[in-house]
């Protein structure tokens, strides 16, 4: 599947009884990839990671973490990894300092190394002033980012994130998803869930989109789009001019012309079209108010799949429904 | 399957984690007034009694311990209802408590086994209790030293300190209940509030339901009623169903120990104290043989409350 996977997942599957969470899922996650597990509350993305990490039992399937079997061999695969739970939390009563020291006690660090790594990991996610405050007066992005430090004072190979961008308001978000990128560019590979899918969207490589259970679409998001939205680029203009809508139909690459309101044009397109068509407005001396295009969104992919593939849908429905 | 590693790696610093936010909680501190206050109250009662009927005693300094003067109960009472209450104070919520603030995850996904934090926080409580209990019980013989004036001899001490011991498996006898429940209720009042009413149950209420349920089962022999005695059958029946409390095996250890001159704990036959010398206190061992199955079944209780807990944690989710 992937050729250099950190985490391989085959045919995964986790029953409570005879709900099943988590139906036969596989993936991969390569070395230095940031891999997002995309969908709505109750898709299985938390029960995953629980696998993923040994928490849980596996029902039946397997996953490899770095080569080892998180059921057979959890220790080698919680040192190796660190994981940032679902509204993560810490000793209120202590210091951010000592409560990553306790951490990194019970990883085994030695005193020395201890010290000099935490101070480090707060320094990376901007908490070194913060070091010696209580966390009972942190704010939430102040906890997600202390949590983030565990990950980095343990120097941890893969980093899970279990919703880290969930209740944080855009500042906090956007400072969050920076030290994720930072992750990647130190090559340490994210597996991140979120059911806020735009929010995400601009740090994965590739996602995927669960939905009750099972991955419906996997892949990098541009090539989902390609994938399910047709396979186009939506690219809107506002400019007058007469005759303007014929001439775009002419430009080569463009399959429709939708006029969407006064000057408003809609071009559907295999490709990026933008320099042409604005050289067409430029060349009918048309004034160019507005020139755009739709990146594939992964809210409207996740939306007109479901739209496509209703009998899927469906089955769902009955499966929840059971 | 094996398993990787060992199952303790991490135990220690768990436990020395706990033990420092037990000593230093406002809890702990409640508890430990508490214990100090009630064990000068009866003290001061049993110094008084002790002053007043001086007499030719062997075991003088033991008398420190069960001697009682109204309405005070003395301070072995004292101790069999604080300690039960001390170690769920301290044990209710340590499990649960990690769920509800959501460090439980966080913990868990660190290279460490569930083995290690559990067995860690029953350890933690265990050691709290028994600095706890080797404080008062130093006060109490250094207060009675000072008080009475008489030196206890080897076998008191030596009595005495088996008592300390036991009254540590009792406490943790409450503290793995106390654990169990906060691993099966994810609220701690829910936890602290059912291991308490079993506590009540099992000290208060069972002492008398057992003698009920015995008189049904095997009911009373109206010939032994005419006399004014117990039926033996309905008697014994009566001290095995009340043994299933670990406050009588508590109590009647203490008794064994600390009342040199009892010889059973139970109904003994008149033909088994055929050349007894009645009054005669017993050696020291043979007073530990006495109670020896009490203590086992104690320590038993212990070990089988703080399994079943370890059982269930181990296959618990720990999400939230």
């Amino acid at each position: 599947m992937i050729a250099d996977a950190v985490i391989e997942a085959n045919g995964l599957t986790k029953a409570y009884g005879s709900a099943v969470a988590v139906d036969h899922i596989s993936f991969g996650v390569g070395r230095g990839e940031i891999f997002g597990l995309l969908g709505p509350n109750g898709a299985g993305k938390t029960t995953t990671i629980l696998m993923i990490l040994g928490l849980t039992e596996i029902s039946s399937g397997d996953v490899r973490v770095l080569g080892f079997n998180p059921a057979r061999e959890p220790l080698s695969v919680k040192r190796r990894v660190g994981y940032l739970p679902d509204t993560v939390g810490f000793y209120d009563n202590m210091t951010a300092a000592d409560n990553l020291r306790y951490t990194a006690r019970l990883i085994g660090f030695r005193s020395m190394e201890r010290e000099k790594r935490i101070a480090a990991a707060l320094e990376r996610v901007g908490l070194a002033e913060f070091a010696d405050q209580a966390v009972g007066t942190f704010s939430r992005g102040m906890r997600q980012r202390l949590g983030l430090a565990e990950i980095v004072m343990k120097g941890a190979q893969i980093a899970i994130l279990d919703e880290p961008t969930s209740a944080l308001d855009p500042h906090a978000t956007a400072e969050l998803l920076g030290i994720i990128r930072g992750f990647k560019a130190e090559g340490v590979s994210v597996l991140l869930s979120s059911h806020l899918l735009e929010r995400v969207q601009s740090v994965c490589d590739r996602v995927a989109l669960f939905h009750a259970g099972r991955i419906a679409l996997m892949g990098s998001v541009p090539d989902l789009g390609r994938q399910v939205l047709g396979g186009g680029y939506i690219v809107d203009i506002d400019a007058d001019g007469v005759g303007l809508p014929e001439r775009l139909a002419l430009i080569p690459g463009v399959s429709g012309v939708e006029k969407t309101g006064i000057g408003k044009i809609r071009l559907h397109a295999d490709r990026d079209v933008r320099p042409e068509a604005a050289a067409e407005v430029v060349a009918m001396q048309g004034r160019l108010k507005y020139l755009g295009v739709q990146e594939p969104n992964l809210e409207a992919i996740y939306t007109r799949y479901f739209e496509a593939n209703p009998e899927q849908g469906a089955r769902e429905r009955t499966r929840h429904a059971a | 399957m094996q398993r990787e590693g060992s199952a303790f790696s991490g135990l220690g610093v768990v436990m020395l984690k706990e033990l420092s936010d037990h000593l230093a909680s406002v809890r702990m501190r409640v508890l430990e007034w508490l214990v100090v206050l009630v064990a000068l109250a009866a003290l001061y009662g049993a110094i008084q009694q002790i002053k007043d009927t001086t007499a030719e005693d062997p075991f003088l300094f033991l008398r420190l311990f069960t001697t009682s003067r109204d309405p005070l109960p003395s301070f072995v009472s004292f101790l069999s209802f604080l300690v039960p209450l001390m170690a769920i104070g301290l044990g209710f919520d340590s499990v649960n408590g990690e769920h509800n603030r959501r460090t439980l995850s966080r913990i868990l996904s660190q290279p460490i086994y569930r083995d290690a934090l559990l067995f860690g926080k029953f350890l933690a409580g265990l050691v709290t209790l028994s600095i706890s209990l080797l404080t008062l019980w130093l006060l109490v013989v250094g207060l009675g030293l000072f008080l009475i004036g008489i030196p206890p001899g080897a076998e008191e001490i030596a009595r005495s300190f088996v008592f300390l011991l036991v009254t540590i498996v009792y406490a943790g006898v409450w503290l793995a209940l106390a654990l169990l429940f906060s691993v099966v209720f994810r609220s701690a009042a829910t936890a602290a509030l059912v291991t308490l009413g079993l506590w009540l149950l099992v000290t208060f209420i069972w002492p008398v339901l057992a003698g009920a349920l015995a008189q049904i089962i095997v009911p009373p022999d109206p010939r032994y009623t005419a006399l004014g005695l117990q039926t033996p059958g309905t008697a014994q029946l009566e001290q095995i169903l009340a043994r299933f409390s670990p406050s009588t095996l508590y109590a009647e250890i203490v008794v064994a120990l600390l009342d040199p001159t009892t010889r059973a704990l139970g109904p003994i036959y008149l033909s088994q104290l055929q050349g007894a010398v009645l009054g005669a206190p017993l050696p020291f061992v043979e007073s530990i043989l006495i109670a020896w199955p009490q203590m086992v079944g104690m320590i038993a209780t212990a070990i089988v409350l703080f399994v079943i807990g370890y059982v269930i944690f181990q296959r618990q989710e720990v999400r939230a």
